[in-house]
């Protein structure tokens, strides 16, 4: 992953792009184990409103995150076409609610623009870059960033 | 390479084995009916570390063990009389041995002072003929070509070390032995070549060797990888017996061997004719040109090319053994190798982990054919039972696997004893209980540090100095007890020391110096006792070279509770003080209730429940705003609610008292824990929480249900104190009737 568009060598990479509280993101699909549909998981106590709880991914006891709550988005509403996107971060393995799933996309690193300089800095943050795709603007989620130290992932 | 690391690996896996055994062995020492094979096994010991470490070209290790055993070579041969001062500069010598052997493993330096004030006082033991001689490994390259040379090397070994030992013995009056010495199949098996061995004989003295060839089988029933030949040999010698039991000694498991002593030298008049004359020519004809390349041929064709019943070498029928060879008998049964096998432990946990899977696997099962409705007393239904069982049995005997016996970290701790009196010029002893309690492997390795520190702590703050404690009537050599036991679905571990007990006012004092707690604070005694275990407390009023490390009990209580696990203290003043470890028996599977709370499917573990209730209104009375207790025989305890500890809104809809769970607490204090419902009693698979999340308070794990949901595992003693501090009361919605009980109770 990249941020620097200025990268001597252009390469391309395949993002994931989905769609979370109404907006376009997308993940690089290397960091991504899989796509569930989304089942009821077990509540977890003293955690944040974008903490939906854990569910078992064969035997493993994996959090699910809300992305559009963590993203400051509202809590994503219930919805038949809802998906989480199995990915993995920093040694862990976590789950992300997003409203749905669109495409793959093959993009050439060039023609990743680096985040609009926009003032808040946690966001500057969490989006690795963004991306045009006919009149769409996808952000590239800097998935590390987003389950920062407040996550209450352990390191 | 790698092969070389690979030996190295288990060289060292030996040497923690072969130090247990020492160890055992020097305490077996101590009991003054101790026999002669006890210290027959301790030479062992140190002389096949010995042995590898040459092959490793480990000088120091090698140097340190050598002069070790030639000291119990001493005693061995009577020599010497191992008193109590001996045998605690042994049981010295034995530390420094495995301080040695663990230099050499983690390629650190040793501790070279200790080492020489131990070795100088070994070598006071030697007399001026063996105390400088020169061990001399021939072959001691680490160049490992071929995967015979490890073995050979060893018989090379023995070689220096018969020649050495020669020194030890009288050298008088030579002697006339006979041996006879019938290898088996598993001799060429592991790569023994006799010739070395012959050449490691002949070096004692003058050595005649025959070979018996009549135990050849005819030529169509001839298997090339059975050995066929005995071999005769006389040996004249100055040296003593045991130099040549010596040279067998890593063979002696794989041949047949009789060694008798057959006359003293003077009266010895019948050379080697006498047995030269036993080898029958007539049978062996045809067969004398293979027999003699039999030995080679395991090594060049392992499998098997005859097909016909061979008969092994027949065993020696001499009944006329000499003493000694009784002995080397008893020696063998003795060191008859423990049938153990040696697992990557990465196996032994994949297994587990599969049967984890099992066991939720056949709670789903269990669930959907329950779903189904069938007729009761269907057969499907004993079947099932019976699967259950057998899950459960596969689970408790791979669970087995991991388990180990305290022993050797007990070992380790008598071990930091010594070296702690040493240090701080107090006397310590070190009684162990219960250390053939298994605990999972994992748990053991974890423990050891915590262990260390807290056993350095009782030598150095726990006891008194001698004189004290002679001023106080007590006696000079401090004890510290160790003991490890099961109770009820736990370990306990327990360190004790019987010092002069924890001084409560420097802990309150110390406490409020360094801004812990508030200089008005009451506290009782078990609270400033906890005290102990709060970061950046230390009590040493200077922090000693030896437990001051910048390590305090907090570190310990980490260490213990990330095993699932809880420390607590207690002490009298002028007795001792004793600290309780409590560990979960397996890291994997426990016991659970599988209850309700708020909606949520929880699992709390049965271990920690004393009693479950169904409160009657009239025992239930309320307390200032939020605060119920439960009257239980007379008794007032504190009603902790479980959702609402958690965060969770409790739906008063429920009929509102729910269930009630009778737990202790470690400060022996009672509370009751209210849940919806209980459903179910079964084991549970332990899944961490914290491996992809983190910690979360109350929760001290979850693991997979039936119906392949996650529930949550309760931790009830993290559950009751956020009730005491963490939690701020949140108000229930009590409904009518709660508030009508709460008026008129």
């Amino acid at each position: 992953m990249h941020s620097t568009p200025e990268a001597s060598e252009a390469k391309t990479f395949e993002f994931v792009a989905f769609s979370a509280g109404s907006q376009s993101y997308c993940l690089e699909i290397t960091q991504i184990r899989e796509i569930r549909r989304w089942a009821p998981v077990t509540a977890l106590p003293h955690t944040p409103s974008d903490v939906l709880g854990v569910m078992n991914l064969r035997g493993a006891v994996i959090p699910i995150f809300d992305l559009a709550a963590r993203f400051g988005l509202g809590k994503t509403p219930d919805n038949e076409r809802n998906v989480v996107i199995v990915a993995a971060a920093g040694g862990n393995t976590i789950g992300l609610l997003v409203e749905s799933v669109s495409e793959i996309l093959s993009v050439n690193t060039d023609t990743i623009q680096q985040t609009p300089d926009i003032k808040s800095e946690a966001t500057r943050n969490s989006i690795q870059g963004v991306i045009a795709v006919d009149e769409e603007m996808i952000r590239v989620v800097n998935l590390d960033a987003v389950l920062g130290a407040d996550a209450g992932l352990a390191a | 390479m790698s092969g070389q690391q690979s030996i190295r690996d288990t060289f060292f896996e030996e040497c923690e084995e072969l130090l247990e055994a020492l160890v055992e062995g020097l305490a077996e020492m101590e009991d003054p009916d101790h026999s002669k094979e006890t210290v027959n096994a301790v030479f062992r010991a140190v002389h096949s570390i010995k042995g590898g470490a040459g092959a490793f070209g480990l000088d120091e290790l090698v140097h340190f063990a050598h002069t070790f055993e030639t000291v119990l070579d001493k005693v061995r041969s009577d020599t010497l009389e191992a008193d109590p001062d001996l045998l605690k500069l042994f049981q010295r010598s034995g530390d420094q041995l495995a301080n040695l052997v663990e230099a050499a493993r983690d390629d650190k330096d040793p501790n070279r002072d200790a080492q020489a004030v131990v070795l100088g006082e070994l070598q006071k033991y030697l007399g001026a003929e063996d105390a400088e001689e020169e061990i001399v490994f021939d072959a001691m390259g680490l160049d490992f070509g071929a995967e015979l040379v490890l073995p050979d090397l060893l018989d090379i070994e023995d070689t220096s070390d018969s020649s050495e030992s020669a020194d030890s013995s009288d050298g008088q009056s030579s002697l006339k032995i006979a041996i006879r010495f019938a290898p088996k199949r598993s001799l060429f098996e592991n790569g023994h070549e006799p010739l070395l061995l012959f050449d490691a004989i002949a070096e004692l003295g003058t050595l005649t060797v025959s070979a018996d060839t009549s135990a050849i089988p005819a030529f169509a029933a001839f298997d090339p990888a059975e050995p066929g030949i005995i071999w005769k040999l006389t040996l004249e010698t100055s040296e003593s017996e045991t130099v040549l039991h010596e040279v067998f000694e890593f063979v002696d498991s794989l041949c047949d061997i009789d060694i008798k002593v057959q006359q003293q030298e003077k009266q010895s008049a019948a050379p080697s004719e006498t047995i030269e004359a036993e080898q029958p020519k007539a049978q062996a004809a045809p067969d004398v040109p293979e027999a003699s390349a039999a030995p080679e041929a395991p090594e060049m064709s392992p499998e098997r090319p005859a097909r016909g019943p061979v008969k092994q070498p027949a065993p020696s029928s001499s009944a006329a053994s000499a003493p000694a060879n009784t002995a080397a008998a008893a020696d063998r049964d003795h060191r008859g190798p423990k049938p153990t096998l040696r697992v990557d432990l990465d196996r032994v946990d994949r297994l587990i982990n599969t049967v984890g899977e099992l066991i939720i696997n056949q709670a789903m099962i269990v669930q959907r054919i329950e779903e189904l409705d069938l007729p009761s007393g269907a057969n499907l239904t004993n079947e099932l039972e019976a699967y259950k069982l057998l899950a459960r049995d596969i689970q408790e005997g791979v669970m087995a696997i991991r388990a180990q016996p305290v022993k050797p970290l007990f070992q380790r701790m008598s071990r930091i004893v010594r070296e702690a009196s040493d240090a701080t010029g107090k006397n310590a002893r070190m009684v162990t209980v219960g250390d053939a309690t298994e605990v999972d492997k994992t748990v053991i390795e974890r423990l050891a540090d915590p262990l260390t520190h807290m056993v350095r702590n009782a030598v150095d703050h726990g006891l008194e100095s001698p004189e004290k404690r002679r001023a106080m009537g007590k006696d000079e050599i401090g004890t510290i007890r160790m003991s490890a036991a099961h109770r009820s679905g736990s370990v306990f571990i327990e360190i004790g020391d019987d010092g002069a007990g924890l001084n409560r006012p420097r802990i309150l004092e110390t406490a409020i110096k360094k801004g812990l707690i508030a200089p008005d604070a009451e506290l009782s005694e078990t609270e400033i006792d906890n005290l102990l275990f709060l970061p950046g407390f230390s009590t040493a009023a200077e922090v000693s070279a030896l437990s001051g490390r910048g390590v305090g009990m907090d570190v310990v209580k980490n260490a213990v509770q990330a095993l699932g696990g809880r420390v607590s203290i207690t002490s009298t003043p002028g007795r001792g003080t004793t600290f309780t470890i409590i560990l979960p028996l397996t890291l994997a599977v426990m016991d659970g209730f599988v209850i309700s709370v708020a909606q949520e499917t929880m699992v709390i573990p049965i271990a920690s429940i004393l009693e479950t209730i169904t409160p009657h209104a009239r025992d239930l009375h309320r307390i200032g705003m939020y605060g119920e207790v439960l009257r239980v025989r007379g008794r007032y305890v504190p009603i902790v609610d479980v959702a609402q500890n958690l965060g969770l809104q409790r739906n008063v809809d429920t009929n509102g008292n729910g269930v009630l769970l009778l737990v202790e607490t470690e400060m022996q204090e009672l509370n009751a824990l209210r849940v919806d419902a209980i459903h179910d009693q079964r084991q549970v698979v332990i899944k961490s929480l914290e491996s992809n999340y983190g910690r979360i308070p109350g929760v001290s794990a979850a693991t997979i249900l039936g119906d392949g949901k996650i529930a949550l595992i309760l931790d009830p003693e993290e559950l009751v104190k956020l009730n005491s501090d963490d939690v701020a009361p949140m108000p229930i919605i009590a409904n009518q009737e709660d508030l009508h009980h709460a008026f008129h109770s």
